[in-house]
């Protein structure tokens, strides 16, 4: 068999086991593992504040982006196995909501903080959307190995994209990353709009 | 005309079929999750359904053009950002006055700008292109669709007036040569006669 037929039966059969999706979960067919890689994926909120906070770590240099890429899945394991225990406790769209517009607006403003500053930052936001994941994927029938899989996905996500922007030359690249931040942080304001609105 | 297919070509064929042939089963047994990629795609569609809204929004593109680097990404950087602080005044039903008049001023405003090749200091040329921001994201940010993803469709929302700005910026990349100089005035030229029209329509 061709790499491409392997590659084209694979992609068949994988998405064939795949099974209905239920409660908060992917499944993808692939174990706990792949389900807790696709959630984050599939998870608008989660994966804007990994790329806000990987895009402005990278901006803010090696030292900001190497702490980041550490914090931010630490911290999101930590959030997810309280928010496992004690779901009730994590419905704060609001505030997951304000994470990733204020990551997006500092990518948009091109913000220099030290590099504690971004690991806070990290923190922070990891620990927020960990503990709603957690409390969200519990009920779903997910495991530790599902969270493993979740953290995995925002290791890699952050690793890459904090390495490309640290590379980047000074230019118009760099000016493609301030605008994908601003499109990040309105996006956020709108739907901050959408959960303050009266009767919302 | 057939050409025989030979045994490696056919299982490429039938790899790639069913690779095509997987992408149907996860879309039918969505569950909650459906309404996101109809609310994205509503929100991107959504800026398009004006023409007022559209071209003001390929003029920021248009005059950052004519303006040259900064302003080239600082206005269309500026626009989203203070839009959806205008859906956000909407959304918490914080009223703005006139928005719709605004709205045609802002073409008048951005199109006479194209067309005069106005170069006013950055801070100003920033300041007008918010403050017509807030009369757009005032008018166009309330309106999600039942069922549908609040945050992707503001996601949407926000691509499709970035892509609009982006498409002023390639027209106005013309800009550079002489006859398109002249093009990119007629065509700012345009936006404001469109505005006159837009603001006649909304004092009648």
């Amino acid at each position: 068999m061709t790499p491409i037929a392997r590659r084209g039966t694979i992609a068949a059969l994988s998405a064939l086991a795949a099974s209905p999706v239920h409660a908060h979960l992917v499944e993808t067919g692939f174990g706990a593992f792949y389900d807790g890689l696709a959630h984050v994926a599939v998870t608008p909120a989660d994966l804007l504040v990994v790329v806000a906070i990987a895009l402005f770590a990278g901006q803010c240099g090696r030292g900001a982006a190497r702490l980041a890429l550490f914090a931010l899945p630490v911290a999101w394991l930590a959030g997810g196995l309280v928010g496992a225990r004690w779901p009730e406790a994590a419905a704060w769209p609001l505030w997951t909501t304000l994470t990733f517009a204020v990551a997006g607006a500092l990518v948009a403003l091109n913000a220099k903080l030290r590099d504690a500053g971004v690991a806070l930052l990290a923190v922070v936001a990891g620990l927020l959307h960990g503990l709603v994941n957690g409390a969200t994927m519990a009920p779903g029938g997910a495991t530790p190995l599902t969270l493993a899989g979740a953290i995995t996905a925002i290791f890699c996500v952050t690793a890459i994209l904090s390495a490309e922007v640290t590379a980047l030359p000074a230019g118009w690249s760099r000016v493609v990353v301030r605008v994908a931040g601003s499109w990040i942080a309105a996006a956020g304001l709108l739907t901050l709009g959408w959960l303050l609105r009266p009767g919302g | 005309m057939n050409a025989p297919v030979t045994g490696v070509a056919r299982r490429r064929l039938i790899g790639t079929r069913l690779a095509l042939l997987a992408l149907a089963p996860a879309a039918a047994w969505a569950h909650e999750e459906s309404g996101q990629a109809a609310g994205f795609l509503a929100g991107l569609s959504h800026p398009v359904s004006g023409l007022d809204h559209v071209l003001a929004m390929v003029a920021v593109g248009l005059w950052g053009a004519v303006l040259g680097p900064p302003a080239i990404w600082v206005l269309p950087v500026a626009f989203p950002l203070v839009m959806a602080l205008g859906g956000l005044l909407g959304l918490l039903g914080i009223p703005v006055p006139g928005v719709e008049v605004g709205i045609a001023v802002s073409a008048i405003v951005l199109g006479v700008m194209v067309l005069a090749e106005a170069r006013p200091p950055l801070r100003i040329a920033a300041t007008i292109v918010a403050f017509f921001a807030i009369f757009h994201g005032h008018a166009h940010g309330r309106e999600l669709p039942e069922g549908t993803s609040a945050l992707l469709y503001s996601l949407g929302f926000v691509v499709a007036t970035g892509l609009l700005h982006a498409v002023g910026i390639l027209l106005g990349v013309a800009h550079r040569w002489s006859a398109g100089r002249q093009a990119v005035r007629i065509a700012g030229g345009g936006v404001a006669c469109a505005g006159l029209f837009f603001l006649w329509r909304a004092i009648a």
